[in-house]
């Protein structure tokens, strides 16, 4: 077959609309697991089974179903409840909360890798339960696990394409759809792959800087 | 001083500074599993105090000062820390396992130094020293910083007030924990042996901040250690543990010179 210039060309203009959606997924997709995975670390290190026990049941229950199902699952579910959403908010909170039940799981390896010892000291100093997370444990957890964290992204970033189930046109719909437009699908899905590495790729370098930077020091 | 018939005997020959009870145990069994780590355990020390704790390793000395710091709960007995129970309330003229805030007003009293120093590494040395008293005491930013300052220069450390703690050796480091856990005035302090894990260069200037901060403060110490000279030269009372019990008490010129029992003489003749 012939590689056609112009068919690059042609998709450019939805090919850049589509990184942006993709873009949008992976940020905002990140912040949510981010913020909802410490959030999911910290109950599971509450006092009371009355926290513990349902957060790790919903934690199980995200982290062993397929993110395929959860899309479907919001999109479908939730307009029954009212709930209306744009598919891009949609997919973004399904994405999101799969894979804080994996960033949960890296917070919670950090957590357990302070030492006893800092704890106590901020029990012998009384320092405040919140006080202790956020200015003793929680910086010295959190630096560990960046790396780990990026992984996720990176991995996430790769996910993205799950999306086109619920109609968000990221990256890979687009191409489809040119491709179907068009008949040249070889064109757009190669622009689409490389993207995906020249989007991966640094980002998993940065990952491991980061690494020798703040874990083995 | 300890059980009943030490007690008389070490009132006379080291008076309280005030004969008040500032530290009360009684009765006090701790568990861990089916090992018996303290059992039946009485014994008091007066205010102003400076108690040795010595004994071979898992007689229960360094557990009796994490009961105290609140670190771990008695299975058994009560503790009273300045005449309120440490782990206990009275409600209802009934004594019921504490609330996080009585045991948080309680422990307000009492400062831990550990072996481990347990420096906070992600705050410069001056944050370390400030970040309980601001947001515990609630000082204000800058007297904290003053306190903290007046801290340092008493643990000889002012230059080093903008280094992290990795920054530091290891006696640097326990001196600024020593000056960490006396940031939030406590009328106690424990010290777990707090030379054990350092290098042997490195004791001397720690138990020298030690020794000034026992001959010039009121500070009631409970202390932990292998360092019998120093136990010597700071305690007004050293208490012998065995097998989870006192077994003997007194001033430490006659319990270092002239044990009565049996055990304290064997146990002495291998550390000293």
């Amino acid at each position: 077959m012939e590689w056609d210039w112009s068919a690059v060309d042609d998709f450019m203009p939805e090919f850049w609309d589509g990184v942006l959606t993709t873009l949008q997924v992976l940020a905002l997709g990140s912040l949510i697991s981010f913020g909802l995975g410490l959030v999911w670390a910290m109950a599971l290190r509450a006092r009371t089974r009355f926290i513990t026990w349902p957060v790790a049941l919903i934690n199980e229950f995200i982290r062993n179903t397929p993110l395929l199902i959860q899309l479907f699952f919001f999109f479908f579910v939730l307009p029954e409840w009212d709930v209306q959403f744009s598919t891009l908010t949609t997919g973004v909170l399904a994405i999101g909360l799969h894979y804080s039940t994996y960033t949960a799981q890296v917070y919670r390896a950090g957590i357990d890798g302070v030492p006893v010892g800092q704890w106590e000291a901020a029990t012998a100093l009384n320092l405040p339960r919140g006080r202790t997370w956020f200015a003793v444990i929680l910086p010295q957890a959190i630096r560990r696990v960046i790396p780990a964290l990026g992984n996720y992204v990176i991995s996430m970033l790769k996910d993205t394409p799950m999306l086109a189930v619920i109609g968000v046109l990221e990256m890979l719909q687009r191409a489809r759809q040119q491709g179907a437009e068009t008949f040249q699908f070889v064109e757009p899905i190669t622009v689409v792959g490389v993207a995906f590495i020249l989007i991966a790729y640094p980002a998993s370098v940065l990952m491991r800087f980061l690494e020798r930077r703040l874990v083995q020091q | 001083m300890s059980s009943s018939e030490h007690n008389e005997n070490s009132e006379h020959t080291n008076p309280a500074v005030d004969g008040s009870e500032l530290i009360k145990f009684d009765n006090v069994t701790k568990r861990f599993g089916s090992k018996v780590v303290l059992d039946n355990l009485c014994f008091d020390v007066s205010s102003g105090k400076h108690v040795t704790l010595i004994g071979p390793s898992g007689s229960g000395k360094t557990t009796i000062l994490r009961l105290l710091m609140t670190l771990m709960k008695p299975e058994e007995g009560t503790i009273k820390v300045g005449g309120h129970y440490l782990t206990h309330e009275e409600k209802g003229g009934k004594l019921v396992p504490a609330g996080e805030k009585h045991i948080r007003e309680v422990r307000k009293n009492i400062g831990m130094v550990f072996q481990q120093f347990n420096l906070f590494p992600n705050m410069k040395v001056l944050r370390n020293l400030t970040e309980a008293p601001v947001h515990v005491l609630g000082l204000s930013k800058e007297e904290a910083e003053q306190r903290a300052r007046e801290l340092l220069e008493l643990v000889g450390l002012t230059e080093h007030i903008d280094k992290y703690p990795s920054q530091l050796s290891g006696g640097q480091q326990q001196r600024v924990a020593i000056a960490r856990a006396l940031a939030m005035r406590p009328q106690v302090l424990l010290l777990d042996e707090v030379t054990s894990a350092l290098d042997p260069e490195l004791v001397a200037g720690v138990l020298d901040v030690l020794r000034d901060i026992a001959h010039t403060t009121d500070i009631t110490m409970l202390c932990v250690t292998h360092e019998m000279n120093f136990a010597r030269d700071i305690s007004d009372d050293v208490l012998m543990f065995d097998a989870g019990r006192v077994i003997e008490s007194g001033a430490p010129e006659k319990i270092f010179s002239d044990p009565e029992h049996e055990r304290t003489r064997e146990f002495l003749g291998a550390v000293l």
